[in-house]
């Protein structure tokens, strides 16, 4: 069983749709206070393993644990500790952001007062005063992400699952975002899935790579900068790249055909 | 809370109105014209209410398409999934909903009730009766549209789908589907497929005769649709 500390932890976690292993063997934990970026190309995982730890998809094999409960035996349990932004952030697109929020907070139990009482500090730290009664539909990319994490937050979680919570955003809202999960970071474990790489140097204690279904490093930033191969400065860069993009390069072309 | 959301979500755009509009227009229309309410000369709404199993045929799929398609292509059934909440609960929440929304339908053609009892003295009781049937029975429509929405994104799909195995409930007692069983099936099935039959059922209703057994087919029958509904769900999510 994971210890107090740890929220959430994935076991061999392996998941096939028909003849596609899409998730392969994937085994980590993230424990209070980390922020762990999931990286990876296109299609390597990331949200599956995410809808499997969140408790939308069921593992073919192995499991996932949220705050000590299985995902799969105790489902319930599990979902009560977390707080998931699914990918795009979807929302009822009739409903006012108002209306929306009440309804999750309901959904979740929390009782009307409570509901007003985090609501009201959610519209604060997350801003969202300005579209209080404004329609989803209505709403900017921005504001609907924004509205996605207020969801996600409403029952102050001890784990939240964000994916690609700053897809589409514009570089003030994407600042913002990662202001916030900052913010978030201490009392929670927080697992973010990205492919924007500053972003993991921007915001993650951790950060996990993804290709293929399969683990390819799970490292402290720093630690994946070193895996940067050398540079060769006799051959001119003909599209500039940073540090951590050749390390990611590295990590995802060419571990991955090993 | 789900049944609040859901029956709203209804009014949220013009289609609650415009359904509403269909619904009644059609049921008087057929009344008072195919089935020549007046021409009868007789103080009962028969001629209404024959119509129903038909026109719940097309209506009831309209509504009940969006219940899990829409929830699928918008996404928004991740949100409901991960809330801790068991999925029965949104599915009897759902179907709630749009059996209210079909009670309410019901409810807009009551002047045609109160137009009967001033031509003339009507058996109020089988009046009762018979919308009480119909709203059972639309709720076992809505509950087979719910149970094949869950099954596809596409709002359309579900409710062709809903549409032909409604149309096999409601034909289940005439020659034209049993026909096509009785050559290879014993007569236990022939007769088990024909006490299916939504229009044998609901003629009962509306003759008068408001047995236990018709109740508890309708009754039955939903609770049955619904179960395999929280199944799809459910391998959905092993899939």
């Amino acid at each position: 069983m994971p210890n107090g500390l740890t929220l959430v932890e994935t076991r061999a976690l392996t998941k096939k749709f028909g003849s596609v292993t899409a998730v392969d063997g994937i085994e980590f934990s993230v424990g209070r206070g980390e922020v762990v970026g999931f990286l990876g190309p296109n299609g390597a995982g990331k949200s599956t393993t995410m809808k499997i730890i969140a408790g939308f998809l069921e593992p073919t094999s192995g499991s996932a644990f949220v705050a000590g409960h299985d995902s799969r035996k105790d489902p319930i349990a599990a979902r009560r500790h977390l707080g998931y932004l699914p990918e795009g952030a979807p929302a009822y697109p009739d409903m006012t952001v108002a209306d929306f929020l009440a309804f999750v907070a309901g959904m979740r139990g929390l009782s009307p007062k409570e509901a007003n009482r985090r609501i009201a500090e959610l519209v604060e730290s997350i801003d969202l005063a300005e579209v209080w009664d404004r329609r989803i539909e209505a709403l900017s990319k921005g504001y609907k992400r924004r509205v996605g994490i207020a969801q996600a937050l409403v029952h102050d979680p001890d784990v939240l699952i964000l994916d690609e919570p700053t897809d589409g955003l514009d570089p003030n809202q994407k600042h913002e975002m990662r202001a916030l999960i900052r913010a978030l970071a201490p009392s929670k474990a927080i697992i973010v899935s990205t492919h924007i790489l500053e972003e993991v140097e921007a915001i993650c204690t951790r950060a996990i790579v993804i290709a293929h279904g399969r683990m390819l490093a799970d490292a402290t930033p720093a630690q994946l900068l070193a895996m940067a191969p050398p540079r060769d400065p006799n051959v001119p860069q003909l599209v500039r790249t940073t540090p951590l993009e050749d390390a990611f390069r590295h990590i995802t072309l060419e571990q991955a055909g090993v | 809370m789900i049944v609040r959301r859901e029956f709203a979500a209804y009014f949220a755009t013009p289609l609650a109105a415009v359904f509403l509009a269909v619904f009644v227009g059609v049921s008087a229309g057929m009344t008072f014209f195919v089935s020549g309410f007046f021409d009868r000369a007789q103080a009962d709404l028969s001629s209404f209410f024959t119509w129903q199993p038909w026109l719940f045929l097309v209506l009831m799929p309209a509504v009940g398409m969006r219940l899990w398609a829409e929830e699928r292509r918008l996404g928004t059934i991740e949100l409901l999934m991960t809330l801790p909440v068991q999925p029965w609960k949104f599915v009897f929440g759902k179907w709630l909903a749009a059996f209210a929304f079909a009670g309410l339908a019901l409810v807009f053609t009551m002047p045609l009730w109160i137009t009967v009892n001033m031509l003339g003295s009507p058996d109020n009781g089988v009046i009762l009766a018979s919308y009480l049937g119909a709203w059972l029975m639309a709720g076992a429509f809505l509950a087979i549209a719910s149970c094949i929405s869950a099954l596809t994104k596409n709002q359309v799909l579900a409710f062709i789908g809903a549409v032909i195995a409604g149309f096999l409930f409601v034909m289940a007692g005439f020659d034209l589907v049993l026909a096509a069983v009785r050559p290879w099936a014993p007569d236990v099935i022939v007769q088990a497929i024909a006490s299916m039959s939504f229009i044998g059922h609901f003629q009962r209703i509306t003759d008068g005769v408001f047995e236990a057994s018709a109740l508890v087919f309708f009754i039955s029958l939903i609770a049955f649709a619904l179960w395999l509904n929280v199944q799809i769900l459910d391998a959905r999510k092993a899939a």
